[in-house]
């Protein structure tokens, strides 16, 4: 006899997006082996989380990391997962669903996640070439298209998917104009005068807002050209984003007969019409509402899970969300009734010089909406007096100055709030949740927190609350036990611990730190071994061999590796001054080697782009010839010092800078740093060399020179913070080469100084530094170690060193 | 070299090639880059990453894999197989070695 097997219940998902696949984790969570589950998605890839397709087109996150299902989760999870196919039919006699492209399955359960799609208004030309929405990676990747090749850019819609489409577009040097139809910006989120503040934020980074702006027409041939308002008006356009709204995504639903409104219709339990579908996310209609954050639909994910395993008979309920604009640099938070109304009193605080405006609107004795702008780190408070209907009678004189108020002493952060107060608002994470897992599972990182917990893990505004909130647990632990953040995945131990033990147990080699501290690869990875090898050099100088094999490509080679294999040879410019002699040189140096491009840097030097491998051993030599050295363009290592004209020529230099910075460039260069190292002196404080964002910064003043440190520009941009005021020449030198030398000895690899000031705090610099005889120590380390360091590396290559980098092994004809 | 029949070239010695390093043959064709493992095995892909065009022979050379200069896609020596979660192929070239010396399979006549 056969046995059979009872067959595992089938379970097909329409839509790979954010909350159908919250809603199978929230399924396989309940019951991981109940279904056998299979997903169809539109899209081409594994699910990945929608909300940071905003800094994605920003520049700040790449797509990989916003990934949060790649296809492994699928596979680990025995989920058959079909991409790049649409869903085209529902048979609901047969219950089987069949794509574009004639796969067809069959279900017992069916879940429908199919999101929304971007309203395209018809206005004549709506469907140019160049006229998209903002939905998906797919505009990402026409916008940032549309940005190297065009101009003009033109968002129609001021909410807030219009307002990061137009924040993305201007990032990435495009002219961008935001066309809205309302008076103000934003208008469902934020009031007024927020809105009027929000527009010169926004014009400051040089997004033109025109409101009021009715669109007439898209102009173009096959391909847009333009924008016409009704008023006659003409923008110039090389894309134009339509950000005027979503509307759920039916069609499929409709065209199988479930009931349908503005969304699929469901019920509580989130049930359509049919007994064997369900859907959740931005398809659905809810007792007459549609939805268009994650918040709401992470909690139907859940009541979907606990209904399709038989869980629990949760209901969903619909609660208070907030809205926050990810614009960096804009600190906005919204919620409720903002606007009130005759029965409601407003309590509003304003600071117009620091762009501060705050606006609770109050209805007997509760707060029931609130807009902050320009200061929104009591979000989390007002949400939760609001989700929870508060009486703060008591707290009302002070409530507009937040938790802190009245207390007397330290602003009060998230100590402040009770245990239900909400910290992660798109995932619905609470504060009690967030210490019971921090505690009983003895998390001690924000990344263990986030994957535990969930919260700060879909828009990330609330990371900064989750760090304070293990510091509180933590107590004297958080600083005493730093983060565990494991150097690579080859090993579970964390940076410093390495450090410690390179000298504590004299190791001197990679393998033999990789033995001492159990690593689980036999020779690592790309990640660990550039670690390792820069802790070694660091640790032990002049002995340690530096290995090759464990650099980078560009330090390797000394140059940069451009896109198509060239690499670039950047010079030392001393303190960014040249003379003829030196500009001679480089012009032979181009015509002689025929080096396709010449361009000045934004370090103040010269970059000569396009020089391939075999060519560069002989462009060295000739540019050594004439006396210039490797600029460390391609190194974690010291950088550019750059440099303003000065009291030698300028009429408000009060010092030498430029001089100051000849002496910190021939001091630091040649020395490897954790990350790259950046220094800056400018002649007076209107700071013409930018000093305030350099890894140590210089500015002259009347008396002598304030000396600054940890700023970036990059990335995150972060000011400087002040480290000393001193008076000498010498002063600098001895502090500059003592900061270097804390930070070489104490950073980890790849955290700049900006990043590494943040994790041990200015004070604990200073500390380090302001103590006379420990800055002479290090200062004395740093000398001596420089002593080995500056050798030019190109002056060791065109003499032969790893002269096999340079040539093939053999040419076969 | 597609399908023409291949030799096995001299194409020099292991010690040639520095240990978790790599070089690079040169042909008409394309450029092959031979990798050493820590333990002297020798492999040979196209120097071309499958993601763009990324040359594997820079990378950093680990265990049985090569860690692409470009954007760090970790490509597999003896299958040119990306690691997941990328996807992609490195043509893969047969070698092999005889008393130190390296062989290559390259397209004869
Ligand atoms: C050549 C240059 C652009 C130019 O033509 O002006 C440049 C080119 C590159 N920069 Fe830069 N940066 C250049 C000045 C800057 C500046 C401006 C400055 O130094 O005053 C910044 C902002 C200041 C700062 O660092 O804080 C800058 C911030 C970055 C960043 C972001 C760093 C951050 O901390 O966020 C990266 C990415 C990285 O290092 O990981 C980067 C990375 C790069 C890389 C190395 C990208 C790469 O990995 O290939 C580029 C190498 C191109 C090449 O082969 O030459 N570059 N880069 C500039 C060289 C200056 C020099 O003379 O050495
Ligand atoms: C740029 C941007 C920024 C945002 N910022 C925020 C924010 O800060 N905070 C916030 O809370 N929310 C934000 N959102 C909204 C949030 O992303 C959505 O609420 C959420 O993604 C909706 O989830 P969903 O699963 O319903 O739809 P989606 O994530 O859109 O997933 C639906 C998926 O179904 C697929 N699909 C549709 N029809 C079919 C079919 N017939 N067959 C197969 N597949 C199909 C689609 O291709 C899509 O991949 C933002 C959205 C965007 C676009
Ligand atoms: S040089 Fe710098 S800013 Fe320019 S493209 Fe490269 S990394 Fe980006
Ligand atoms: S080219 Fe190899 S990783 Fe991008």
């Amino acid at each position: 006899m056969n046995m059979i097997a009872p067959r595992r219940s089938r379970l097909i998902l329409v839509g790979n997006g954010m909350a159908g696949v919250r809603a199978l984790e929230e399924i396989l969570s309940r019951a991981p082996h109940e279904f056998s589950i299979t997903v169809f998605g539109a899209e081409p890839h594994g699910n990945y989380n929608r909300i940071m397709l905003s800094p994605v087109l920003a520049g700040e996150k790449t797509f990989e990391a916003i990934t949060t299902h790649p296809r492994s989760w699928y596979e680990e999870n025995g989920i058959e997962l079909i991409t790049g196919e649409q869903v085209v039919g529902i048979d609901r006699v047969a219950k089987t669903v069949t794509g574009e492209l004639g796969t067809t399955r069959p279900y017992d359960m069916l879940l429908l996640a199919t999101g929304s799609n971007p309203v395209i208004i018809p206005v004549p030309g709506h469907k140019l070439s160049g006229v998209i929405g903002f939905r998906d990676i797919a505009d990402v990747d026409t916008m940032l298209a549309a940005s190297k090749s065009g101009k003009h850019a033109v968002v129609i819609g001021g909410g807030l998917l219009g307002l990061e489409a137009a924040n993305g577009l201007a990032r990435n040097g495009m002219d961008t104009t935001v066309l809205h139809l309302m008076p103000t910006l934003m208008e469902r989120q934020l009031d007024p005068v927020s809105a009027e503040l929000l527009k010169a934020d926004l014009g400051s980074r040089g997004i033109k807002v025109i409101t009021e702006a009715n669109t007439k027409a898209i102009l173009g041939d096959e391909r847009v050209e333009g924008v016409e308002l009704a008023d006659g008006t003409r923008l110039a356009a090389d894309i134009v984003v339509m950000a005027a709204g979503i509307r759920p995504n039916i069609a499929l639903a409709k065209e199988c007969g479930l009931a349908c409104g503005r969304g699929v219709r469901v019920d509580d339990g989130m049930l359509t019409s049919d007994p064997a579908i369900y859907a959740v996310g931005e398809c659905v209609e809810h007792r007459g509402a549609v939805f268009g954050l994650v918040a709401p639909l992470y909690e139907m994910a859940k009541i979907v899970a606990d209904r399709v395993t038989q869980t629990a008979d949760s209901d969903y309920v619909p609660a208070v969300t907030g809205t926050r604009l990810k614009v960096t640099g804009i600190d906005m938070f919204s919620a409720g009734d903002f606007m009130g109304d005759e029965n409601t009193d407003d309590v509003v605080f304003r600071d117009a010089a620091r762009g501060v405006h705050k606006k609770l609107v109050i209805r007997d004795e509760k707060l029931i909406g609130a807009v902050l702008y320009g200061e929104a780190r009591d979000s989390a408070w007002y949400f939760d007096l609001i989700r929870n209907g508060t009486d703060i009678s008591a707290l009302r004189d002070t409530l507009v100055f937040g938790p802190a108020a009245g207390t007397g002493g330290e602003a009060l952060g998230v100590e402040a709030l009770p245990d239900t107060a909400e910290i992660c608002g798109c995932n619905g994470v609470s504060k009690g949740t967030i210490l019971t897992a921090i505690s009983k599972f003895k998390l001690a990182t924000v990344d263990q927190v986030r994957s535990r917990t969930k919260a700060s893990a879909s828009c990330g505004s609330c990371t900064c609350q989750v760090e304070s909130l293990l510091a509180h647990a933590l107590g004297g632990d958080y600083d005493a036990t730093p983060k565990v953040k494991a150097v690579c995945k080859c090993t579970t131990v964390g940076h410093d611990t390495v450090r410690k033990a390179i000298l504590a147990q004299k190791l001197k080699t990679i393998p033999a730190v990789m033995q001492a501290m159990g690593w689980t690869t036999p020779d690592g990875c790309a990640s660990c071994r550039p670690a390792l090898n820069y802790y070694l050099l660091c640790a032990w100088p002049g002995e340690y061999v530096d290995d090759s094999r464990s650099r980078f490509v560009n330090e390797r080679m000394h140059a940069n590796i451009q896109k198509d294999g060239t690499h670039s040879v950047v010079p030392r410019m001393w303190g960014g001054v040249t003379t003829s002699a030196e500009l001679r040189a480089i012009a032979d140096v181009v015509d002689r080697h025929q080096i396709p491009t010449v361009k000045v840097t934004g370090g103040q030097r010269i970059d000569l782009l396009g020089v391939r491998k075999e060519q560069l051993p002989e462009v060295w030599r000739d540019l050594n010839a004439a006396g210039m050295v490797s600029g460390h363009a391609y190194g974690k290592a010291l950088r550019t010092v750059k440099t303003c004209v000065g009291s030698e020529w300028c009429r408000f230099g009060t010092q030498d800078s430029t001089g100051m910075g000849i002496a910190l460039e021939k001091m630091t260069w040649g020395s490897w740093t954790p990350h790259k190292t950046k220094m800056a002196v400018s002649g007076c404080p209107r700071n013409c060399a930018e000093a305030t964002i350099k890894d140590f910064g210089v500015i002259a003043t009347e008396s002598g020179w304030d000396l600054y440190v940890g700023g970036n520009g990059g990335i995150k941009v972060r000011v400087t913070d002040l480290l000393a005021k001193v008076t000498t020449e010498d002063e600098v030198l001895e502090y500059a080469a003592a900061f270097m030398q804390v930070y070489r000895e104490e950073a980890w690899y790849l955290e700049r100084t900006a990043p590494w000031v943040e994790r041990v705090g200015i004070d604990y610099v200073r500390a380090r530094l302001s103590d006379a005889s420990g800055r002479k120590l290090l200062q004395g380390r740093f000398v001596e170690d420089q002593r080995y360091a500056q050798a030019d590396p190109w002056a060791e290559r065109a003499a032969g060193t790893d002269a096999h980098e340079f040539r093939a092994l053999a040419t076969v004809e | 070299m597609d399908g023409a029949i291949s030799v096995w070239m001299d194409v020099g010695q292991l010690d040639d090639i520095p240990r978790l390093g790599s070089r690079v043959v040169t042909t008409p064709a394309i450029d092959i880059a031979l990798f050493r493992t820590a333990d002297d095995r020798v492999f040979a892909l196209h120097d071309r990453c499958p993601h763009k065009a990324g040359r594997l022979s820079q990378g950093i050379v680990h265990s049985e894999s090569v860690t692409c200069p470009l954007h760090n896609w970790v490509i597999g020596l003896a299958d040119g197989q990306a690691k997941e979660p990328d996807e992609g192929c490195a043509r893969t070239v047969p070698v092999r070695l005889e008393d130190r010396r390296i062989l290559l399979a390259v397209g004869g006549a």
